[in-house]
């Protein structure tokens, strides 16, 4: 049990995605304009990975070692198209407008191929699962908050699903924010605050 | 006109880097050098420019079989991961300097997402033959006019003093914000 929670803390704190290791940047950058988009968003990686993870894992033993990363572009890019369909059926269809070719381009995201390769053709189908909820919460929880300081800060309110609550008046917003700009620097300025705070854990454990 | 247009919008007015948000992995990960940054953008304008030719016509088919809507995806990724295979073997066999130059970007271009939306993009607008050449071309031409400017920020911003959580990649991306702000007043025009 304490292994699992390793793993799972692992892709959640110690290698995020986004903050750490510095993969799958162009979702964290295109779908962070509203925390709704974000949401959704986390929701399609979290699928795919978990699926991907787990067939993968289970295969493991029988695809020979050359071919490999093959199966493995096929199993997501399938997986991918399933996520696609399904969120065009379900999904609010503003919501999948701007998301747009974000869902299409998970097939090259590498987090998902990353996580196949290194853990999921390793490891038995349990750590698999437990994997990909953690890079995935780990995924989420860094795009969410991108997504919630580029909301707030570039419309001075929060939305969902057409309800919007304005807690800056919107004479105050910096609309720069919103758009590609304010997309670099929040996400620069996010990650520099993510090493302050995991820089000051990190000496806080070695003078124990 | 309408095909400068089409590759005035692409380098320029909604750069693929700095307005639509993609390959940020590479751009981030091969910047730190000029000559890797000119590597890459070699590489890649070589791989968008003819996987987008081989997708337009494997678009075609799958139209004309009736299954594009759900096997496009997948068909393509394939074309393009088997293709940047293929190009390693031709070079190493029969140009080993350009081989040698391109070096490790060949292989990485595969997880590039550059490629994969050039060649979704030129079946969602429709392009003809002589438009896809363009279009990919002015993509890939402007992925490298930026890395390679960037490249030689960064170069520069090594030497600077800065809080040490900004080192790295934290100040890159508040560059490459920067850069986007400035490349924010070629949106303007249309033709």
């Amino acid at each position: 049990m304490k292994n699992k929670l390793k793993i799972f803390l692992n892709g959640l704190i110690y290698e995020n995605p986004i903050l750490v290791i510095f993969l799958g940047m162009c979702p964290a950058l295109g779908t962070t304009n509203t925390v709704e988009n974000a949401v959704y968003m986390s929701l399609c990686v979290f699928g795919v990975l978990l699926f991907s993870n787990i067939i993968i894992s289970a295969i493991r033993k029988i695809v020979p070692n050359e071919v490999r990363i093959p199966v493995y572009i096929i199993i997501i890019a399938t997986l991918v198209s399933i996520v696609d369909m399904l969120f065009h059926a379900f999904l609010p269809y503003d919501v999948y407008q701007s998301l747009g070719s974000f869902i299409s381009l998970i097939v090259v995201n590498c987090i998902i191929l990353g996580r196949a390769e290194s853990f999921a053709s390793k490891n038995n189908v349990t750590d698999s699962i437990v994997d990909a909820v953690g890079y995935a919460a780990g995924f989420a929880m860094a795009i969410i908050i991108v997504a919630f300081f580029r909301e707030l800060l570039g419309t001075g309110a929060l939305s969902w699903a057409g309800n919007s609550v304005q807690i800056i008046p919107a004479d105050y917003a910096i609309k720069e924010f919103a758009k590609n700009t304010g997309a670099f620097i929040t996400l620069g300025l996010v990650v520099a605050a993510y090493t302050v705070i995991m820089n000051a854990v990190k000496q806080k454990k070695a003078s124990k | 006109m309408e095909l400068f247009g089409i590759a005035f919008t692409a380098l320029l007015g909604s750069n693929i880097i700095l307005s639509r948000f993609l390959g940020i992995c590479p751009f981030l990960g091969v910047s730190k050098k000029t000559s890797s940054a000119v590597g890459m953008g070699l590489a890649l304008t070589c791989v968008v420019v003819l996987s987008a030719i081989i997708c337009f016509f494997l678009d075609k088919l799958l139209v004309a079989l009736g299954l594009a809507s759900y096997l496009e995806l997948i068909v393509f990724i394939l074309v393009i991961a088997s293709f940047v295979q293929l190009l390693e073997f031709f070079l190493k066999k029969y140009v080993p300097s350009l081989y040698k130059a391109l070096g490790v970007y060949l292989p990485l271009i595969t997880t590039n997402c550059v490629v994969l939306q050039v060649c979704l993009d030129l079946v969602s607008n429709e392009y003809n033959l002589l438009q896809t050449i363009v279009y990919s071309a002015s993509i890939a031409v402007g992925y490298m006019l930026i890395i390679v400017i960037f490249s030689h920020i960064r170069t520069r911003l090594d030497n600077q003093e800065m809080p040490k959580a900004f080192k790295g990649s934290a100040i890159a991306l508040i560059t490459a914000g920067l850069m986007a702000m400035a490349f924010y007043a070629f949106s303007g025009f249309s033709f």
